[in-house]
């Protein structure tokens, strides 16, 4: 089998930057607004969730691209999809708690309370889904993986620096909490859609 | 609340799910998955009409099975229950109404993972019995569907001057389109706007 490796890894490249900046996964696809919404309101919780979703995506995606192609479209029943996915990262999601948990205790505490929340990230389970629908091959599945989940973590770390000022201010009422933030993500939508022409 | 726990089935769970604890702005749960499509009105109508199918109906799931389901495994069991279902309505649209499938993209999978009707079986269908669960979860869903078609009328109308794809006097012809609002900021936008609208009211409603 013949593939163009350089070809894929500048695809990969190129699909990775695009995920990040002109096509990012929360400011333009909205997935993942959950905890984007529950979980900014510190830098630092916002880090560590960051990293979770950086490790857990990236190879969530791979197990899941191999899944899919491997196993449901071998026996054709790639209906089967949404149940395989969301059972792959419920599970790697645990696997990985046990072992944090059994070989860095001290990586476990920072890390552990947001590993179990990842799981019902829809951002996880959309990138897998978005990677059906559009034929990634192995490479560029990794790269938008990693790309989509550094974007998300880029989005969240943004809006908490930002709620960290926003607590001196004053907020009419009706808007505190997730109205201010959801008027501040969409000023930061704004500001990633001129990233759009850097592309192409 | 009867004496034993068990919500009774009332007007009270049709007002909480409707207003007084919408999962929209009150919880702001799960608006991930449908705020996406919220920029045509049609698009939003299939998805909300899917998604209170869902709900509706993995509520009573959950709850008639809630006897027999082992406590720990329960968030997986209730996982599978909604995957269930999204693959049914995910089946029909691709068989029934391909175009439409095409334009929800990953968003009926996405179903899967929205926080409010994780939340609803977890908080409600868990503890009740099916008839009270199937119309807390329906009415949670309508209470859902009606400020998102509020929020995609607004985006349809500012954003392109059109209704269900029908041209509308003046916003199709003298308006100035704003386009901003069928793009993603502007979901952003009209969600914190109505946010804002329906919280004001409450607050007026308390004090």
């Amino acid at each position: 089998m013949e593939i163009d490796i350089s070809a894929q890894m500048w695809a990969a490249m190129v699909t990775c930057f695009s995920a990040v900046f002109t096509s990012n996964i929360l400011l333009t696809y909205f997935l993942g607004m959950c905890p984007f919404t529950s979980v900014s309101r510190e830098v630092k919780t916002s880090i560590g969730l960051g990293f979770a979703v950086i490790f857990v995506m990236t190879s969530t995606m791979a197990i899941n691209w191999f899944a899919y192609h491997y196993v449901l479209v071998h026996f054709g029943l790639e209906f089967f999809r949404f149940i395989l996915f969301i059972i792959i990262i419920a599970a790697f999601v645990q696997f990985v708690e046990m072992v944090i948990d059994r070989y860095s205790p001290r990586l476990y505490q920072n890390l552990g309370i947001f590993l179990p929340l990842i799981t019902v990230n829809c951002a996880i389970l959309g990138a897998s889904l978005f990677m059906v629908i559009r034929d990634y091959t192995f490479i560029v599945t990794v790269g938008y993986g990693f790309g989509s989940a550094v974007g998300w973590t880029l989005a969240i770390l943004a809006m908490a620096g930002i709620r960290q000022r926003l607590t001196l201010s004053r907020v009419p009422p009706g808007l505190q909490g997730p109205g201010i933030t959801l008027i501040i993500a969409g000023l930061m939508a704004l500001a990633f859609i001129g990233f759009t022409g850097v592309l192409q | 609340m009867s004496p034993n726990g068990q919500a009774t089935l009332n007007r009270d769970i049709i007002v909480d799910g409707l207003w007084r604890n919408n999962p929209v702005f009150r919880q702001v749960l799960g608006i991930c998955s449908t705020l996406a499509v919220t920029n045509v009105v049609l698009n939003t109508v299939v998805m909300c009409v899917s998604l209170t199918f869902v709900m509706a109906l993995s509520c009573v799931t959950v709850s008639l099975l809630r006897n027999i389901t082992p406590r720990n495994i329960r968030m997986m069991v209730q996982t599978l229950i909604i995957a269930f279902y999204v693959i049914i309505v995910d089946l029909i649209l691709k068989a029934y109404w391909p175009d439409m499938s095409r334009n929800l993209g990953p968003y009926v999978g996405l179903i899967i993972t929205n926080c409010i009707i994780m939340g609803r079986c977890e908080a409600f269908a868990g503890s009740n019995k099916p008839a009270a669960s199937f119309v807390d979860g329906l009415f949670n869903g309508l209470g859902y569907s009606f400020l998102l078609l509020t929020i995609s009328v607004f985006r349809e109308l500012l954003g392109m001057g059109t209704i269900l794809g029908m041209e509308m006097p003046y916003f199709s012809t003298l308006w100035d389109k704003w386009i901003i609002m069928v793009m993603p900021p502007g979901a952003f936008f009209a969600l914190a706007c109505v946010i804002w609208v329906c919280r004001s009211f409450k607050t007026k409603e308390q004090g």
